[in-house]
């Protein structure tokens, strides 16, 4: 074959692949205008896990139990049975709360409904879909195939596959809203939030909750706060009280592009198992490259078209050879 | 007359019967994995969802089955016929790791008998790079049926239908070039949406498919000299090792530019710092390093690369080398933050064992029954 043949051949193939080093992925994701969302402020929890119990619930998910007790709040991660736990973080002698060194503080584990989650960005079935107009992360046990692509992509290993189930689904929070519960649909609380007494855990939309968490961190430690409880915007159930010295973090802010949840203490939040994570999502990243190799399949039919040309011409050669 | 002869010799061997032995505990276990769910054979959890069955059986599994790619690449795109003679042999032992990749992978899923959905074009997520891997994976197992065809319409006679194929064959010989290309890109670029589970030293985002690609080249053609230079032990026929010689000139190119892309990703993202870092991940990166340095070394020089036994050294190190990279970036390095672990199961192993040994059986099977390897007097 000649070198002209070649490069012929492989001009489509090698450029898409030489595309790879160097291609722009695609931006983050955008925030959705009426993205739904809960602040979890850890220096009001009180780590009384009612959230824990209601979640359980209302999702018709099995209580953990020890021995002969029926114990809602004893599941120390997030199972196939538990979609919210509160944890606890303790240092040295634990004595003033929301504090780091010998203090404690109370974390919340759930899904993040990420504004460019990495568990719908991965499904091969489109069984994990981002709600168009909520933004809530939902599941489609009908299509999904149990690859659990979604697990290895979801930086905070939300999603859970019930291994020991022959007939195991992904199980996490889906914001109290899939068929059957619809709470949010209905105009209610998720019921982590319904029955927080405190407000620690909190309602509302991704943007109201953000210049929420942002007035808290604003606020001189001791000055006094006035905190709604339920509903970010509530101003009837609201509570006054001494402003703690918050991290100036709201996580989830901009971690991977952000998240609908978000989290806000007086702890570091990585030391509340928040992992660090960059602002860039991982999601667009990986599009990026996929898109650029396979947009439209265009790279991919004009390589078989060179391949097929090429190969048709070597192989009729070799038989002509043969005779 | 067909240049491929089928190899003299029974079928039931010693190490045959010994395989069948390991193929019946692995489909025990995973007849168990039917009845009880993944968690009561394998270790897999929550925070490693995926285990050995999906990184060996499917993505080692299928790099490893890359001889049929890596040939036909040679054979028919750079038109250099005088490697024909490997074709057969590297066609059906790519079929068989691809087949049983397939096997693996379904086996594997969560929701098996909803596997079909991944065929609907309804449900096709074009973002993922699971479907794009699915969906080439599922089509290059059926092109590789085709490309081995000719042997079995060769057997059975059928000379109406063998020239009928040899028609159409070169377009699927050409699918057989492109959708390889396609699929062993993207098991890399798998990695770039775990983000920061994966290892700096392995999370080379966009550089991923290109790495991904030129590792599994390597692996194809190490394959082929593998399974060239180990049938001509095991079965007692001419070694070819001036043509797998010939064979290590492009498997240089391809580990010279493999290590290239991979160091410099390194510098430029200013990673060099964890290589040295003395720790578990450090350390295998070194020897993942090493694994590619010595073939390297073996193939750079006449004296040494016509030597059979060394030959085989080296395809034995890079097909370790590439497996490592996969394994260091999919497990081994891989983490999802404190509180998991994973190792793998006693049932968990016996199933990829199981499955290995099916393949093996497979393959002795056909070569002792179709004209596969090239005949002694052709060689
Ligand atoms: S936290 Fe995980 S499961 Fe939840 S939306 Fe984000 S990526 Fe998906
Ligand atoms: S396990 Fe199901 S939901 Fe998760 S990525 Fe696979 S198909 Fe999608
Ligand atoms: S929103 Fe609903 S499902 Fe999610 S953690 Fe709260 S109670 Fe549980």
């Amino acid at each position: 074959m000649k070198r002209r043949d070649f490069i012929k051949a492989a001009a489509g193939g090698a450029a898409a692949l030489c595309g790879a080093g160097s291609v722009e992925a695609r931006p983050n994701k955008e925030p959705l205008e009426n993205a739904v969302g809960i602040l979890y402020d850890a220096t009001l929890c009180v780590g009384c896990k009612a959230c824990v119990r209601a979640c359980k619930e209302i999702n018709d998910l099995p209580p953990v139990t020890q021995g002969e007790e029926v114990q809602y709040d004893a599941s120390r991660g997030v199972t196939g049975a538990t979609y919210n736990v509160i944890k606890v973080y303790k240092n040295g002698t634990s004595e003033v709360k929301d504090r780091e060194i010998d203090g404690f503080s109370f974390a919340k584990k759930s899904c993040m409904h990420c504004v460019d989650p990495g568990c719908v960005s991965s499904c091969p079935v489109s069984a994990m879909t981002k709600h168009p107009v909520t933004g809530i992360v939902q599941y489609n046990p009908d299509t999904c195939i149990g690859c659990r692509n979604c697990m290895v992509a979801c930086p905070f290993n939300i999603p859970q596959y019930e291994f020991h189930d022959p007939r195991g689904q992904i199980q996490k929070c889906f914001f109290c809203n899939q068929a059957g519960v619809d709470r949010i649909s209905q105009g209610l609380l998720p019921g982590c939030v319904d029955v927080c007494p405190t407000g620690a855990t909190l309602f509302g939309t991704r943007k109201d909750l953000l210049a929420e968490a942002k007035r808290r961190l604003a606020a001189k430690p001791g000055e006094t706060l006035t905190y709604p409880r339920g509903r970010v915007t509530d101003q009837v159930h609201t509570h006054e009280k001494a402003a703690p010295e918050y991290q100036q973090h709201i996580y989830g802010e901009h971690e991977v592009g952000g998240t609908q949840v978000m989290h806000i203490a007086g702890v570091p939040l990585k030391k509340l198992g928040m992992p660090e994570l960059p602002e860039r999502s991982y999601a667009s990243i990986a599009e990026g490259v996929q898109h650029t190799l396979y947009k439209g399949m265009i790279a991919p039919a004009i390589a078989l078209a060179g391949l097929a040309y090429v190969v048709k011409r070597n192989t009729s050669q070799s038989d002509q050879d043969d005779e | 007359m067909s240049e491929h002869q089928p190899v003299e010799g029974k079928i039931f061997t010693l190490p045959f019967m010994f395989l069948g032995v390991l193929a019946a505990i692995g489909l025990y276990f995973l007849g168990v994995r039917f009845i009880d769910g993944m968690g009561a054979v394998a270790n897999i959890n929550s925070g490693y969802p995926w285990g050995i069955w999906v990184v060996y059986d499917v993505v080692v599994g299928t790099a490893l089955a890359c001889g049929g790619y890596a040939l036909a690449f040679v054979i028919y795109v750079l038109n250099k016929g005088k490697y024909h003679p490997l074709i057969r042999p590297a066609i059906l032992a790519s079929l068989f790791g691809y087949a049983l990749g397939g096997f693996g992978a379904f086996f594997d899923m969560g929701r098996y008998w909803q596997f079909y959905n991944i065929a609907m074009p309804s449900n096709w997520n074009f973002n993922s790079v699971m479907l794009e891997v699915g969906l080439c994976v599922i089509t290059y197992i059926f092109v590789l049926f085709i490309e081995f065809a000719p042997t079995v319409l060769e057997t059975i006679g059928a000379k109406k239908a063998l020239r009928w194929l040899n028609k159409v064959l070169f377009f699927f010989i050409a699918l057989g070039v492109l959708l390889p290309t396609m699929h062993q890109s993207s098991l890399g670029s798998l990695l770039i949406i775990m983000g920061a589970k994966v290892h700096p030293l392995w999370q080379s985002l966009q550089w991923l498919p290109l790495m991904a690609l030129l590792s599994a080249l390597t692996m194809g053609f190490s394959i082929v000299i593998f399974e060239a230079s180990f049938s001509a032990v095991g079965f007692n026929r001419r070694p070819e090792t001036p043509l797998l010689a010939r064979l290590s000139k492009a498997i240089i190119w391809l580990i010279s530019v493999f290590l290239i892309v991979r160091l410099t990703e390194l510098v430029l993202r200013d990673k060099l710092g964890f290589v040295f870092a003395g720790d578990l991940a450090g350390n295998m990166f070194l020897l993942e390093l090493a694994l590619f340095v010595f073939p390297l070394l073996v193939m750079l020089f006449r004296g040494r690369r016509d030597n059979a036994r060394l030959l085989l050294l080296a395809a034995v190190s890079l097909l370790f080398g590439g497996a490592l990279y996969r394994f260091n970036a999919f497990l081994i390095t891989y983490d999802p933050g404190p509180g998991y672990s994973y190792f793998p199961s006693v049932p968990e192993i016996m199933v990829t064992v199981g499955i290995v040994a099916i393949e093996i059986m497979a393959y002795l099977v056909f070569v002792k029954k179709l004209p596969v390897l090239h005949s002694a007097e052709h060689a």
